[in-house]
């Protein structure tokens, strides 16, 4: 492999990500409020920082893991894999689901954006909600997510009703879980996938609708995201829910913690 | 010196840690679900070194760099700026970070092939790129207003799950009636938008603005911009396959 060319693309691809940022940050700084930036220097190293991690975190993951994930939801969705395609049946594809579970537990886990917010809420929290809690509670949403998202696939039912049926389910824990969560729980839904599930997912639901019989790659490989942006919300709600309730029941609880 | 180069081993443990889970699934579906050897062993290790590399940087990168301008640019906001720069620069901010990104363009290249073959569009290079650019900007546009509802709300303090709630309401009416081929695409098109970088940048942003406003909670009305940023696409795109 050059692995210089890919250094390059992925760097002029996050530059290309950054630029139109600082270009909008640094007009309104100078231009519309005119307040010269405190910690110049600080601000170009952090920002050097962020592209620099994000160029090699990038070209590690097209080294190691990308080809190795890509191949792997290819054989797992296989015909020699999953016996002959037409007396399989939902069962058949039950390492599929597996996979899809652990591979999105493991990914979410290390997802930057994630760690970023989670980062945040225990600044703002003051320690209450700790960056480990909320990261696994939004990787258990979305390695059940993605186990129901390609269980859908399989059956090819109509994604809607199941992305409808878990926004009435959002909506009614909105209603009892402990208010002060709810803003993150939303959040997490949308940080979840990016940089290393997505392009992991996406393999995997192309995969998948391509061996199924009678799905269309097209059509049916697509709302995988959509499911991994859905369960989290529900995970991160009933976490603080139960924390909430074990709390009621212990004497020292006041404070629930995710 | 002493304390930063310690500090910085302490967060390469973490993101080895972090990483270490990717490891063991990949390599116990590989070694015991395939029962197939794990290829370019070289490469594999080399990999996993820069993105613990990558990872470590990323995150000293936020906390020297993103997090500090995302808060001060709301302080500066805050106490000196008309309401409508800050709207203005809301807007630039999702519509700016949006358009440029990697997924979505890929997803809008995907949505522009759906399109043609199930007939809906002309199946010729010219009819799919002027699908796919303008699906492009009808989600940043949708990001940018996201982040401007989401930025007056923190100001006025309205109550996120309202919003939310009535965001899904809209999505289960549109859905109804909106081209079946176009709805994975439109649900998927919520989770790809917010970018590594915006999101850092974005929370920031919401949670400096509550933090310098009298009366708001950071962790009520701080977060909450990227649910908007992601609820918004899903209903632009829904939109979109039914006008276009």
């Amino acid at each position: 492999m050059v692995w210089w060319v890919e250094f390059l693309s992925n760097l002029f691809g996050t530059l290309g990500d950054v630029a139109p940022i600082v270009a909008t940050i640094l007009f309104f700084h100078l231009v519309v409020l005119r307040i010269a930036l405190r910690r110049p220097t600080q601000l170009v190293v952090g920002t050097g920082f962020v592209i620099i991690g994000m160029v090699l975190f990038l070209l590690g993951l097209q080294m190691a893991l990308f080809p190795l994930g890509e191949s792997m939801a290819r054989q797992l969705t296989s015909e020699q894999f999953v016996g002959s395609a037409e007396t399989a049946n939902w069962q058949s594809y039950m390492w599929v689901y597996l996979f899809a579970a652990a591979i999105g537990f493991a990914t979410t886990i290390a997802e930057p954006s994630l760690l970023a917010v989670a980062i945040k809420a225990n600044q703002v929290s003051g320690g209450v909600i700790s960056v480990g809690g909320l990261r696994s509670s939004v990787a258990i949403g979305v390695a059940l997510g993605l186990a129901v998202g390609t269980y859908r696939i399989v059956i090819g039912e109509p994604l809607q009703y199941f992305i409808i049926a878990g926004y009435a389910v959002v909506v009614v824990q909105t209603l009892f879980a402990p208010k002060d969560i709810i803003p993150l729980a939303y959040d997490s839904g949308g940080v979840t996938t990016s940089t290393v599930t997505v392009p992991l997912v996406t393999a995997l639901g192309l995969g998948l609708a391509a061996s199924v019989p009678g799905r269309d790659v097209l059509i049916d490989g697509f709302g995988l995201i959509a499911f991994a942006s859905l369960f989290p919300m529900i995970a991160v709600m009933a976490y603080a829910q139960i924390s909430a309730y074990l709390s009621r029941y212990s004497e020292s609880g006041e404070n629930h913690e995710v | 010196m002493g304390y930063h180069l310690s500090h910085f081993f302490d967060s390469l443990l973490k993101s080895l840690r972090d990483i270490s889970p990717i490891i063991l699934v990949v390599a116990f579906f590989q070694l015991f679900v395939l029962q197939s050897p794990l290829p370019d062993l070289a490469n594999v290790f080399l990999g996993t070194a820069l993105v613990v590399l990558g990872l470590t940087c990323f995150v000293m990168g936020l906390e020297l760099g993103l997090f500090p301008v995302g808060e001060d640019m709301a302080h500066a906001f805050a106490h000196k700026g008309k309401l409508s720069a800050l709207l203005l620069f809301a807007f630039c901010l999702g519509f700016g970070t949006t358009i440029a990104e990697p997924a979505l363009i890929a997803v809008a290249d995907e949505a522009a092939k759906v399109a043609a073959v199930t007939e809906h569009i002309v199946d010729s290079d010219a009819a799919r790129q002027e699908y796919a650019a303008a699906l492009r900007l009808c989600v940043a546009a949708a990001v940018g207003l996201a982040i401007v509802v989401g930025v007056l709300r923190v100001l006025r303090g309205w109550p996120l799950h309202w919003l939310m709630i009535g965001g899904y309401v809209l999505v289960v009416v549109i859905t109804a009636f909106a081209p079946q081929e176009i709805i994975g695409i439109a649900y998927d098109s919520g989770g790809v938008t917010t970018s590594t970088i915006t999101v850092p940048l974005v929370t920031a942003l919401g949670v400096g603005l509550a933090n310098a406003i009298k009366g708001r909670n950071p962790l009520l009305d701080g977060f909450g911009l990227i649910a908007l940023a992601s609820l918004t696409p899903v209903l632009f795109v829904l939109l979109f396959g039914i006008i276009w």
